[in-house]
Formats: C-alpha cells, structure tokens, sequence
C-alpha cells in the first residue's frame, strides 16, 4: 500500500510512522477525507506508472545511446530521423485518454464532495477567521467560543457531520484539519461552507493555510470530537454565563476597568467587546493564544503583560498592569470556567 | 576580444579598438549601449546578481525552519525574507535571465544585425533593472512616516486585503507594487521587440517554418507576455488606485472582493509559469539534438505543442484557487482544463526522448543539465497532475507539497536548464569554455543538494505543514524533514558558488572555444564567438532549419527532408 | 579567432518582411486591451454591487456627441494618413487638424461630464464601487486619448512645417493605428458603462 503513496522510490527508506503523523493527509478519518484519500491513492498510482515507464525509457536511452568514442563509426553523425507522424499520434492519444479518465474520476469527487445532502441532524457551526485566531459560533445553542472546535462524533450509520459557515473578520485564512478534510479559505466578503464527520473521539489539530499577516505561523487549530455525553456536557457548560467568584472579584474589577473589555466579551458582564476572542469560558479551554501555548495560570499572565511574547505580532497590544494588578487579572482569568 | 578581419575592420563602427580604453569608457560603452548582445548580457548579469540574492534569502529561511521554534530570524523578518524572495526570482531573476539569452540570442539564430527596436531595447533593461532597485531599495526607504515595516512582507502574490491601508501601514506594499508595474513595463517593451525582431528581421530564406525552435518558442512566449503581464499591471494600478486615492475594488469594507484581486493575480500568475518555462523549452530544443547528434524529433509538433500550451496555460489560472469556494461548476472546468495542458507538455517530453533514441549523446556538462531538466520536468509535471485533480489539492494547496512542486519546476527544470544553456553559448558569449571539471562537480553536487531538498519537501506538506509558516511546532513530526532539507540548500548553495567561480576563472582562464565548438547546426555559431557588434559580416541566407548542417553534409542537405 | 568563420549563404528565393513599425504597434495594442480587458471586467464585476449612491442611472447620461466626435476622428486621421501616402500637405494637414480637434471636443465633454458628477452628484473615485470602477475605467480610456492627441498635435506641426512627406506615411499609419484602437475601446466602454451599467 505504501508503494503507491509515494511514488518517488522513497518509501523503503521511510517508516510507515512517518507518513502517519497528527495532520497528516494519509491519516484520513471521516468522509470528505477518505474520499480525497481514495482519490489521491488513484492518481499516485498512475503518475507512478508514468514516472516509471517514462523514466526508465531515458534512462535506458541515455545508457544505450552514449556516445562512445572506441566505436568504428565513432566520427560518424547518427541516422537523422526528423519525425513521424504514427508514433507522434499515439503519444498524444494516451494521454489524452489517461487525462479523460482522471478528469472522471477527479469530478465525482468534487461533486460528491461539494454536492452532499445535508442530513437534518447536523450541527450548524460559524466560523469566523480573525488575525490570528478562529472564532466559533454555534447559532442554535447561543455559544461563542475561541480557538478550540467542539463537534460531536458523526456515527456511519447515523451521521451527525459538522457543516461550517465561513467568513472572515480581515485578512484571507484557510481551515485545514489534514485528517477531516481539504482545507477551504475564510475570505472577508464571501460566505464558503464545507462539513466534517470525523468517526473517531479526540483530538484533531491543524493551522491557517493562507498567509494572513505577520503570525499566520500560530494561529493553530484545535477540533475536539466529542462523544454524544461529552459534547451534550460540553454544550451545558458553555451556555452558562461566566463564573462569578468571589475571590477574583478584584481581578474582575481591574479587567472592567481597563481596555480589556472593548476588545473582550465575558458573558453576564460588561464586557461586551468583539473585536478578540470571547473569554467567558476561558479557563475551559487546553490551550492560550490560539494553541500556541498550554493554558496555564503563569501562561495567561505572560500573554496578558505582553501578548508578543508568545506571538509577536498578535494585534492585542501589551497592558502595562503593575505586578500586583497582573496577578489578580490572571486570578480572574483562571476562574472562568 | 577577437582579432578581426579586415573585411569585419572596416564594417566595425567603433574605431577605439586599437587602444586600451579607459575603465570609464568601458562604462560609458556598456551604459549608453543599444547592442543586443550587449543588454542580452546585461540582463543575465543582473539576474545572476538578483539570483544569489534570492538564493541567500532562501539559505536564511532554510536555517530558521531546520528545528521548530528556532529564534534565527523574527517573524516579521521571515515575511518578509519569503516575500522578497519570490518576487525576486520571478520577477528579477526568471524574466531578466530569459529575455537575455532571447535578447542574445535571437538576432543571431535569425541572421539579423541586431533586434527591431534597440532603442527600445535598451529602455526596457533599464527600466526593469530599475524596478529591481526599487523594490530593494524599500529596506531602507519604506518606514516612513507610520514606522511600520520594511521590506514588503505580503507574499509574492500579495492577496487582498492584506495589502490594503489598514493591514499594511507603511510604504512596503507601494514598493513591492511599483516594482512589479515597472518592471511589468520593461517586459511588454521586450516583448514587443522579440516579435517584431522575429516577424521582421529574419535572414533570406528564414521562412517561420525554418526557423530554429528556440525562436519560435520565444515568440509564443513574447505573445504570452502580452495577455499575461498586462493584467498584472492592470491590477497593480488598481491596487495603487486602492492606495493612495481611495477607491475601493480590493476593499472588502466597501463592498469590494478579495477573489477579484486572486483572479486577476493568476489571470497572470499561471501563464507566468509558462512564461518562465517556455524558454528553457527552447534551450532544450537546441542543446538537446546538438548533443544527441540527431534532428529534433517533430519539429512541427514541437511548435504545435508550444502554441497550444501557450494558449491552454491562459484557462488554467484558477486551479491556484480550489480552496476560495468557487462551486463544484469552476473547479471542474478548472480541472480539465489544467489536466488538458498535460498533453502538449506531454508530447513535448516524448518528442525529446526521442531526439536522443538512436544518436550519439555527448555527456557534457551542457548535457548532464539538460538531462536532469528532462527527468526532474517529468517529476514536477507529475506532481502538477496530483495538484490539478482538485479534491487533492484541498489537502495540498498551500502546503510545502506545493512549495516543492513549483520548485520542481523552477529549480529542477527551469535553473537546470538555464545552467545548460549557460554551458552551452558561454563560448559564443565569451569566447571561452566554461571548464569542464569544475562542470562537473557542479552538476553532481547541485543534483544531489536538488533532490535532497525538493524531494523530501513534498513530505512535510503531505504532513500538513503550510507554506508561508515562520516556524512550526515540534509535536508534528516535520522536523527531521526539514532539517534535511535545509542541509540539501547549503549543498545547493556551494553547488552554485562553483558555478559562479567557472564563470569568471573560464572568462580569464578557459580554453579558447573557437567558431563552432559544439559542432552545431544553427546560425549564430556560424559567427566568431565573440560575435562582432554587427554580427555578421554578410547577412546569411537559409534554405533549411539547420544551416551549418547543410554547410557541413554537402551531400545530405536538411532541405531534402522539409 | 583561428577557426574560419563560415556563413551560409545560399538562398535566392525572394524575401519580403512586414514592417516593423505596424508589427510592433499591432503587439503594443494586443498589450493595452488586456489591460482595458481587465479593467472592464472590474467594471462589469461590480455593476449594482456598490453600498451606498449615487448609481450609474442616477448620474450618468449618453454622450452621443463625444462619441460621434470620437468616432469620426478615427475617419479623419485615415484620410490623413492617405493623403501624406499620396503627399498632399494641405489636405493632411487639414485631415490631421480635423482629428485633433474632433479629439479635443471628446476630452472636453469628458471633463465637462466629471466636473459635474464631482460637483454636481458627489460622486468621487471614493464614494463607492461604481465611482472606482468608473473614474478607473473612463479615466484610463482618457488617458490614451490624452497620449494620442499629443502624437496627433505634433504630427499636426511636422505636417504644417511641411515636414510630412510620402515617406513619413507608414509612420503615420503606425500612429493612426493606435487611435483606431483608443476608438475601439470607446466603442467598447460606452456600450458597457453607458448602455450595460446603466
């Protein structure tokens, strides 16, 4: 099976690991995946019989054909031949053909890709491209979240896929999760959509995959599929509006009155800004800054006293908060459950 | 330079060849000059300057991606490295290196005296080497009065909106913008002159359908230039429009499109390839039979297939955008139609297996490139049918498996083959040999740093690495990949100094080549190597595609056979 | 150079060229109406798309005249360019007056018509889509009217001074091309600004 996946000969050199990391295209899991799987196993194996054929041909050419200087007729210039229309003919009807093939079979997955029926039970999700993170919107349960995709497993039998509504809030970015599916562009102005149905609980990472500026780098993706009970618990928590600790109140109080909340939204408070990621249920979240970093209590004072210190680039400029303010903020921000 | 005959003495206009001139009349010569061969050496000059530019951006982005996190250069700096990179070498290195073997060899190969318009000529290397400057000059000039920003740091196709006010401050994106529309101007002038050179200045009897390939691909390709470059600079002046008075085609704010921008980029982008590619066909055209002791094999399927991919290249411009949402309708025409340009290219491979089944070939360091052109063309052509099928390319599109891909086909088959033809007319450009040995050592260690990087390359992307990234983290599996592939740069790299040694120590130290070293067949060995500044000292006349073969078998003329 | 330099020399058949000036003008014009294309089809992309007013029916209406006027001076410079062939002064000088005048009426009815869209309607290359896409495309068009009309203006001068004779002509027919193609673009713009976009 290998052999086909790689076509440059490489392949007795590479461990079967290697072709299978976390983002990797040839660890498919869910529909559109396996489909541009099956696809791409089709077309490597006939550019592989291409290659060898065509290959082998010049080489045994160049080997056959050398000039050799201890020949008798070694001065002498080789038959001319200029053409002939038969053999020229028949390499271009081949590949004629093989392209009429591949055209085939490339456009049934297109449509079959693009043209799904959208079954009744799939969840709606929007997602909105900022410079440089990812905001998710979930319309019928009132949820927005940052960085971190929620979706539910999708069962064969009974599918359950993901359909994303995309758009962008400035700049151009692509969502690529390798093992669900081909990546499609976030683009201000333009509504695209795609699905997803990964048939396995856990973790699915990706990246932006279309220049958007100075940290294009980490602006990572995170796509948790849940099981039905963990995504139902996962829905119920994120429909709360944010803790109210009593401890952190003096953190809250700072948080309010600085910048923080034009930018911010902590649901239940004033802070109403849209302009970053939403923070009510931030301390529920595995990772900072777009997955750039795990979300640790030290983390979250780092970013908060300057944000480029993880990403330099981020457009959250530095708070300038005293040692003692920074420490109730990041209290705060902790106990956002 | 050459002694020269009387009769050529007496033709020859510049009467100071006698004494030594000054360093400063050497420099008046070469700046004030409308010689063809002359800005055709120019040209190459200036793209060798702007290659190891470029080649140096690319050995710093390969240092700061060999371990993931590495701190080597800023992520501002990488931006900006990737963008400079790209557009230097497409633009400052690809054009002005092809429109310098065209600008020298052309009027030779044809039996004229020089090109239509030198003037013009003259101007368009200028001002293209002026946008050059330009746009290296915004590393200094470009903080201005908002501080913000260097060098353009928006990608070398520099997407909307990214490149408006609001995301880039600063007069970055205006440098790389004028840069690219001046230089856009010195190409259609070129253009201009390539045609009207090969329409109206051929010898007696250079009928079109006599006339050596390398011409008639050149002349495809000036066409191309027209339809291509044009929309570039269209939408440049759009963006500068967008800039600095206001309006809005590329504001997303104000109703504008950000697919807009992309589609006229590629209306240019794709073509462009074909653009950059063509020429290195024509070298192939020429050194390839030289070397094989054989007639090209179907010369007019050969010119067939160039006009055809000529005019199939200006509908595949949108397989660059399988991912922006273009409806399953799109992106199946998109998909037969890049799959379409397979079939010229096709024939085009096979035509030249077969110039080279049954002769004699010459294993010359000419030749060992033009082979590794042929092989690694197969491969990049491969590849491209892997990224035209688009549901494939979902999962490739933007990823190092593209990086590798396009460099397949820049490195692997357009910087082989112009290495080939560097070999190949050195002689006729200086009048020396390039040396062998030292041919040869670049020849195998480019090779070997070539594959070492371009190969392993297309795995990270299969991994899911996405181009255009400052740095990685380390939990994805793509470090050892790209450690290598940053060791196989610096190979590539000492590969190149080598090169770049040969030249100037075969300038002063190489074999004197002669006439015809190669025993070729077409015009422009039929003059002294240097050719004089008039070329030719009686305008030839033809009555086949290979004159000197004709000269040299009496007795079995090629015009027996046309 | 020790080796003899050998020149193949043996072609008696007859050898006639196209010339230079017209091939080299024929790929200029190939050039600029991919540019023009370009344009037209931002043009035609955003027809109805701009957020806010005025619209091209609120403003804009058909300039019959310029257009004629336009339009018959691509008449005018042909007789000229058949006059020097032919090396009547007079006669060009008048033909070649006639185009530059016809020309000039079409850049005043052009600026007359943006004064008050500026003034009049509020309408700057700002103000929206339509705006950017109309003062880009008519401003662009006008451009090379601009450029023609100042070749015409000293072709017009040579042809006073007397310095315009039968020789001159394919030079002359080199620059008419070009205005016959400024023409053309008009035709082409006027159909998609004036009748399409509005």
């Amino acid at each position: 099976m290998l052999a086909i996946e790689w076509p440059r000969g490489l392949t007795a050199l590479m461990l079967p690991d290697t072709i299978h990391g976390p983002t990797s295209i040839f660890s498919p899991d869910g529909t559109p995946a396996h489909s541009v799987f099956g696809l791409s196993m089709l077309v490597l194996s006939i550019t592989l019989c291409i290659f060898l054929i065509v290959a082998g041909l010049l080489f045994y050419a160049l080997i056959r054909f050398r000039h050799r200087p201890t020949d008798i007729n070694a001065l002498q210039e080789p038959a001319q031949i200029y053409g002939s229309n038969q053999i020229e003919l028949s390499w271009t009807v081949v590949p004629v053909l093989i392209v009429v093939m591949l055209f085939l079979a490339t456009a049934r997955v297109i449509y079959s890709t693009e043209h799904a029926p959208k079954p009744a039970a799939s969840l709606d999700v929007t997602v909105i491209g900022h410079q440089f993170w990812w905001e998710y919107r979930y319309p019928k349960y009132g949820i927005v979240t940052a960085n971190e995709l929620h979706i539910p497993v999708s069962d064969r039998k009974n599918p359950t896929p993901t359909y994303l509504t995309m758009s962008s809030a400035d700049t151009n970015h692509s969502f690529w999760i390798p093992r669900l599916a081909g990546k499609m562009d976030l683009i201000p102005n333009k509504v695209n959509t795609m699905w997803i149905d990964p048939s396995e609980a856990g973790l699915y990472l990706g990246q932006c995959a279309q220049y958007c500026g100075t940290q294009h780098a980490k602006m990572l993706q995170r796509v948790y599929a849940d099981t039905p009970a963990e995504f139902a618990a996962w829905i119920a928590g994120q429909q709360k509006t944010a803790v109210q600790d009593a401890s952190a109140s003096e953190g809250q109080t700072i948080f309010q009155s600085n910048a923080c909340i034009s930018c911010h939204t902590v649901a239940g408070t004033v802070a109403t800004g849209r302009f970053g990621p939403d923070l009510t249920h931030l301390a529920s979240r595995d990772t900072l800054a777009s997955g750039a970093v795990p979300n640790t209590p030290a983390n979250i004072r780092a970013f908060v006293d300057d944000p480029a210190h993880f990403k330099p680039g981020a457009l959250m400029p530095p708070m300038h908060l005293n040692e003692h303010d920074l420490d109730a903020v990041t209290l705060y921000l902790a106990t956002l459950k | 330079m050459a002694t020269q005959s009387p009769v050529n003495a007496i033709l020859d206009e510049t009467t100071s060849s006698s004494t030594h001139p000054s360093a400063l009349q050497i420099l008046h010569d070469w700046l004030t000059t409308a010689d063809h061969k002359k800005i055709g050496l120019m040209y190459i000059g200036y793209a060798l300057l702007f290659l190891v530019v470029g080649g140096f951006q690319a050995i710093l982005m390969r240092i700061q991606l060999a371990i993931p996190n590495n701190h080597f250069v800023s992520p501002q700096a990488f931006n900006q490295l990737f963008t400079m990179h790209g557009t230097t070498m497409v633009f400052f290195v690809g054009m002005p290196v092809l429109f310098g073997f065209g600008n020298y060899l052309i009027p030779l190969m044809i039996g004229a005296r020089d090109m239509a318009f030198p003037r013009l000529n003259a101007f368009s290397f200028w001002i293209a080497a002026f946008g050059g400057f330009l746009l290296y000059f915004s590393y200094l000039g470009a903080p201005g009065l908002s501080g913000a920003g260097s060098a353009p740091d928006v990608g070398w196709w520099a997407y909307a909106p990214l490149t408006a006010r609001a995301f880039s401050p600063g007069h970055s994106t205006d440098y790389w913008t004028l840069a690219i529309l001046i230089s856009g101007i010195g190409s259609i002038g070129t253009a201009i002159n390539i045609v009207a050179t090969i329409l109206c200045m051929r010898c007696p009897g250079m009928k079109l359908s006599r006339m050596p390939l390398l011409v008639w691909i050149y002349l495809v390709m000036a066409m191309m230039v027209f339809v291509t470059i044009s929309p570039l600079t269209a939408a440049q002046i759009m963006l500068l429009l967008d800039r600095y008075l206001g309006s809005h085609f590329f504001d997303t704010q104000a109703g504008g499109s950000a697919v807009l921008w992309m589609h006229f980029f590629w209306v240019f982008g794709h073509p462009e390839v074909y653009v950059l590619i063509l020429p290195t066909f024509a070298f192939a055209n020429e050194i390839i039979p030289v070397f094989s002791r054989k007639a090209v094999f179907g010369y007019p399927a050969m010119v067939a297939a160039t006009v055809a991919i000529g005019f199939i290249s200006l509908s595949v411009w949108a397989h660059h955008m399988f991912t922006v949402g273009m409806g399953p309708g799109a992106n199946t025409f998109f998909v037969l139609a890049t799959m379409t340009i397979s079939v010229p290219t096709g024939i085009k491979i096979f035509n030249w297996l077969a110039t080279i089944w049954g002769g004699k070939i010459h294993f010359t360091s000419s030749m060992k490139f033009a082979i590794g052109f042929l092989f690694q063309f197969l491969v990049a052509g491969l590849t491209g049918i892997m990224l035209g099928s688009a549901p494939f390319d979902w999962q490739l599109s933007n990823s190092y498996f593209v990086v590798a891909h396009f460099h397949y086909v820049l490195v692997g088959a357009i910087l082989f083959m112009l290495f080939s033809a560097f070999y190949y007319w050195y002689p006729k450009m200086t009048g020396r040999m390039l040396s062998e040995k030292l041919g040869t050592w670049h020849f195998w260690l480019f090779v070997i740093g070539f594959h070492l990087t371009f190969d392993l390359m297309h795995i990270p992307g299969i991994l899911g690495m996405p181009r255009r990234i400052y740095t990685y983290e380390a939990d994805r599996g793509w470090m050892m990949w790209n450690l290598l592939i940053s060791c196989g740069a610096v190979i590539q790299t000492v590969a190149t100094l080598i090169f770049v040694y040969n030249l100037i120590w075969s300038y002063f130290k190489g074999p004197v080549a002669g006439a015809d070293p190669w025993d070729a067949w077409t015009l422009e060995w039929s003059t002294t190597s240097p050719p004089p500044s008039y070329n030719f000292a009686v305008i030839p006349g033809v009555s086949s595609r290979r004159p000197l073969w004709d000269l040299k078998h009496p007795e079995d003329p090629d015009s027996n056979y046309e | 150079m020790s080796e003899a330099v050998l020149i193949p020399h043996n072609s008696t058949e007859e050898w006639k060229l196209p010339s230079r000036g017209i091939v080299g003008m024929a790929c200029l014009i190939l050039a600029e109406a991919a540019i023009f294309i370009i344009f037209i089809v931002a043009y035609i992309f955003y027809i109805g798309k701009s957020l806010t007013g005025p619209t091209p029916h609120d403003v804009l209406s058909l300039p019959i005249f310029a257009t004629v006027c336009l339009l018959s001076s691509s008449l005018t410079v042909h007789f000229a360019v058949n006059a020097v062939h032919v090396g009547k002064r007079t006669l060009s000088s008048l033909w070649l007056a006639a185009t530059v005048l016809l020309g000039g009426i079409f850049l005043t009815t052009t600026a007359l018509e943006w004064y008050h869209l500026i003034y009049r309607d509020g309408l700057t290359i700002r103000t929206n889509l339509f705006g950017t896409t109309f003062y880009s495309l008519v401003g662009l068009h006008a451009t090379h009217v601009i450029v023609g009309l100042i070749l015409l203006a000293f072709a017009l001068l040579f042809s006073l001074r007397g310095d315009l004779t039968p020789k001159h002509s394919e030079r002359l027919e080199v620059l008419s091309l070009y205005w016959h193609f400024v023409d053309a673009v008009w035709v082409v713009v006027f159909l998609v600004v004036y009748v399409l976009g509005r």
